[in-house]
């Protein structure tokens, strides 16, 4: 990968990009990613005897709202360094998929099946979700323009 | 490149500084590296395989806890008080491999950690075990959060920015400060897994 050329005229003119403010997508993921966590020790805690659901679900259930809500600011923003955060995105992505992949390797392997295999599932794909979206909007939020256009 | 792209860069008055190695935010070189161990921690839970499982996972668990201590107990305030060009420089070599080698010894080690307790009956409830490994639980819970939600990201969106042909310094202080903070407190929470997995495996 190469360094990204900038155009030495705007350089001039910009100020910090730390002084933008941005509606609170990575606190709603990192919500999510900790309410996934503590959803996941619950049900880890009961192995390798069956889980009560009641809570997980509500968990994964609160915490899928926040990614959702988290995806909905962020589609939002204008201007944005898309290009940058879907490059970051995706390789995350990638790596994420393969972790929760192996988490939930290590469920099947102890033989958990039914609601609670689903569930595991669930907060995996909101996990696998979670953590590139934080990582990609910290990285594209600083390659954004310093000031929204209002 | 699009107009934003075209807007990234910081403010003029912080020059490029020195010329600077180019930096590869992930080191290719060390991803047949992470595979070969992402194999080898699969075989050995598809196997529950007693030699491997406690392999992956003390080897992981050791440098995992040793290197969250001396970075943030020790690189972390010495690098805090360091001239903000050196902390740089420090920085475009140090991360990268944080990048690919702190995930892949988290992985190692939780995965097969969870595998061995449960071969091990360690999980079972009656098990005087069972209660240090949901503590222990919590404890990873916490640190995973902040390595994930704040560390990580913060140590990525550094190396994007000094690729940059004139980094922003304020987001560089900014975000070093926040992956200095975060190292030094999951630093201080593997004094807790020390304890306790040591407890565990005296019992």
């Amino acid at each position: 990968m190469n360094a990204e050329p900038v155009s030495a005229g705007l350089v001039t003119a910009a100020p910090s990009a730390v002084g933008r403010r941005f509606p609170p997508v990575a606190e709603l993921a990192i919500g999510s990613l900790a309410l996934v966590v503590i959803g996941g020790i619950l049900m880890a805690s009961y192995v390798p005897r069956r889980p009560p659901l009641g809570v997980p679900a509500v968990l994964t259930a609160v915490s899928a709202a926040l990614v959702l809500t988290s995806v909905f600011l962020l589609s939002r923003l204008q201007p944005f360094a898309w290009s940058r955060f879907f490059l970051v995105f995706r390789w995350a992505l990638l790596a994420y998929v393969i972790s929760a992949g192996m988490i939930g390797f290590a469920f099947v392997r102890d033989h958990t099946r039914g609601a609670p295999l689903a569930l595991v599932a669930v907060m995996l794909v909101i996990f696998a979700l979670d953590v590139p979206v934080i990582i990609a909007f910290t990285v594209a939020r600083y390659s954004s323009p310093p000031h929204s256009p209002d | 490149m699009t107009d934003v792209e075209r807007m990234q860069a910081g403010p003029a008055d912080l020059a490029p500084g020195p010329a600077r190695a180019q930096i590869q935010v992930v080191p290719l070189r060390g991803l047949p590296v992470v595979a070969a161990v992402v194999v080898f921690v699969i075989a050995s839970i598809a196997g529950n395989w007693l030699w491997a499982l406690t392999f992956c996972h003390v080897v992981g668990g050791g440098l995992w806890t040793a290197i969250d201590l001396f970075v943030g107990l020790i690189i972390g305030p010495i690098l805090a008080r360091l001239p903000e060009a050196a902390r740089a420089e420090f920085a475009a070599r140090f991360m990268p491999k944080m990048v690919l080698l702190m995930p892949t010894l988290v992985l190692m080690t939780l995965a097969a950690g969870f595998q061995l307790a449960l071969r091990e009956g360690n999980l079972a409830p009656s098990n005087p075990n069972h209660a240090w490994l949901i503590v222990s639980y919590c404890i990873v819970g916490v640190m995973a959060v902040i390595a994930l939600g704040v560390l990580e990201p913060a140590n990525i969106a550094v190396l994007v920015e000094m690729r940059k042909t004139t980094p922003d310094r304020a987001v560089i202080a900014l975000l070093m400060r926040r992956f200095l903070y975060t190292a030094g407190i999951t630093g201080v929470m593997q004094v807790a897994t020390l304890i306790i997995m040591t407890r565990v495996a005296s019992q």
